[in-house]
């Protein structure tokens, strides 16, 4: 006999703008049938920074722009039995990737960095620095897809995912009755 | 004229000599999906969105003429695998990003996403290209990053309008849709023209400056109603 009990959530925000975390938020009522049977770890809701032991369900918000993004996801790979890209920044870079397409000359970053605090029209930085602190992470030459970085189980789409894609793709995969979306639940906006 | 009839997927579908299978179909009520295709404009066949099953051998819909007693296979998985293939690698070409989009709910590229349910991401790279905003034209802009190719505004310009603003250059992978002069400014678009109407670009690359938002994200054509779903509810059985 396995013993029941609720399972272990975590969730993260990546290079996300937290509305996918928002968006958890806008189940609503259904947040208290939910807690009913999940509990959460590490995420930003408990405020807890570190896994206190190993989850059932990640949830990411966001890709990868810095290392650090690549930490934490490598982390919940690690923590998580099953992991979801939650919403279209941890599907496909979302927003951030805008950055990949102006990214084709030999110093990309350089000249990105060097647009916005140095050169740019309206830029006023009194340093003519680009912020060089040790505890900023470093940025990716790229905006990576979650997908590229570790293995993905599950994509919700949107932007944000709608609270009932979100309760209802939870509530399945809790049930183990997941089948993928209606075609009518599908939205990348 | 002779009529005659043929089927898809096991539906009887008639029609008449000169049709093309897709325009039987439309009539019939049977949606075989299409991006380069659309009403009012000469038939293209270059998305192969429309790919079917004729007889057991691959052909655009748009383009092949119905003939009598035509076995044809649309919506089968091995055919929708295929075209979810198509539309996946038209968002990997260019920088398709639906969120920053203000097409996003109106456009058919995403529709067709949609309705072929691409929802997981692929292993094809995004090729990322860096192309030009053209934002000379004082009522009408082109951002071609969305630019699918499909050319329907250069049969529209060409055909409906009596202009042939736009063309194509280029070839192979490098072919790509362009304007007849420096920019848009240059040429002699006018924001009445058909193929600057909302129904010609199916996707975002022709804008109608200041209505982009007028219409709210979740209110738009295709946040009611799948693609294709107008050309069903013809169906009568």
């Amino acid at each position: 006999m396995t013993e029941l009990r609720k399972a272990r959530v975590a969730t993260a925000s990546l290079a996300g703008c937290f509305g996918c975390h928002m968006a958890i938020l806008d189940m609503d009522e259904r947040l208290i049938d939910l807690m009913g049977k999940v509990e959460i770890d590490r995420s930003p809701l408990t405020d807890f920074k570190k896994f206190t032991r190993r989850c059932d369900i990640g949830i990411i918000e966001g890709g990868c722009c810095n290392e650090e993004n690549v930490h934490v996801l490598r982390d919940f790979r690690r923590n998580c039995d099953v992991l979801i890209a939650l919403g279209q920044c941890a599907i496909m870079g979302g927003l951030p990737a805008m950055r990949n397409a102006i990214m084709h000359s030999d110093e990309p970053l350089r000249e990105c960095l060097e647009e916005a605090f140095i050169d740019g029209r309206y830029i006023r930085n009194t340093t003519h620095n680009i912020p060089n602190d040790p505890a900023l992470p470093l940025l990716l030459d790229e905006v990576y897809a979650c997908s590229e970085v570790v293995e993905i189980d599950y994509n919700i789409p949107g932007c944000a995912p709608t609270g009932d894609v979100i309760y209802d793709t939870l509530i399945k995969l809790l049930a183990g009755k997941f089948h993928g979306f209606e075609r009518d639940m599908i939205r990348f906006d | 004229m002779s009529a005659f009839r043929f089927t898809i997927d096991g539906v009887e579908i008639a029609a008449e000599e000169g049709q093309t299978i897709m325009e039987a179909a439309d009539e019939a009520g049977v949606y075989i999906p299409r991006l380069c295709d659309h009403e009012g404009l000469r038939h293209q066949g270059s998305c192969r969105v429309c790919t079917v099953k004729s007889d057991g051998r691959s052909v655009a819909a748009c383009t092949q003429p119905a003939a009598p007693g035509l076995v044809v296979e649309n919506e089968s998985a091995h055919i929708t695998k295929l075209r979810r293939d198509l539309v996946e690698m038209l968002f990997h070409e260019g920088n398709h990003l639906c969120p920053i989009c203000e097409a996003s709910g109106n456009c058919e590229l995403q529709a067709m996403a949609y309705r072929l349910d691409m929802t997981e991401p692929t292993k094809f790279p995004y090729l990322e290209p860096c192309r030009a905003v053209d934002a000379s034209h004082p009522d009408i802009a082109l951002d071609t990053n969305r630019c699918i190719a499909c050319g329907r505004c250069i049969r529209a310009s060409l055909d409906v309008d009596g202009k042939g603003v736009f063309g194509y250059i280029g070839r192979g992978i490098h072919r790509r849709v362009s304007v007849n002069g420096d920019n848009l400014a240059d040429t002699d678009a006018a924001i009445t023209d058909f193929a600057i109407s909302n129904e010609v670009c199916p996707v975002g690359c022709i804008i109608r400056k200041r209505e982009g938002f007028a219409t709210p994200i979740g209110e738009r054509e295709f946040d009611k109603a799948l693609i294709g779903q107008d050309i069903e509810a013809k169906r009568d059985d």
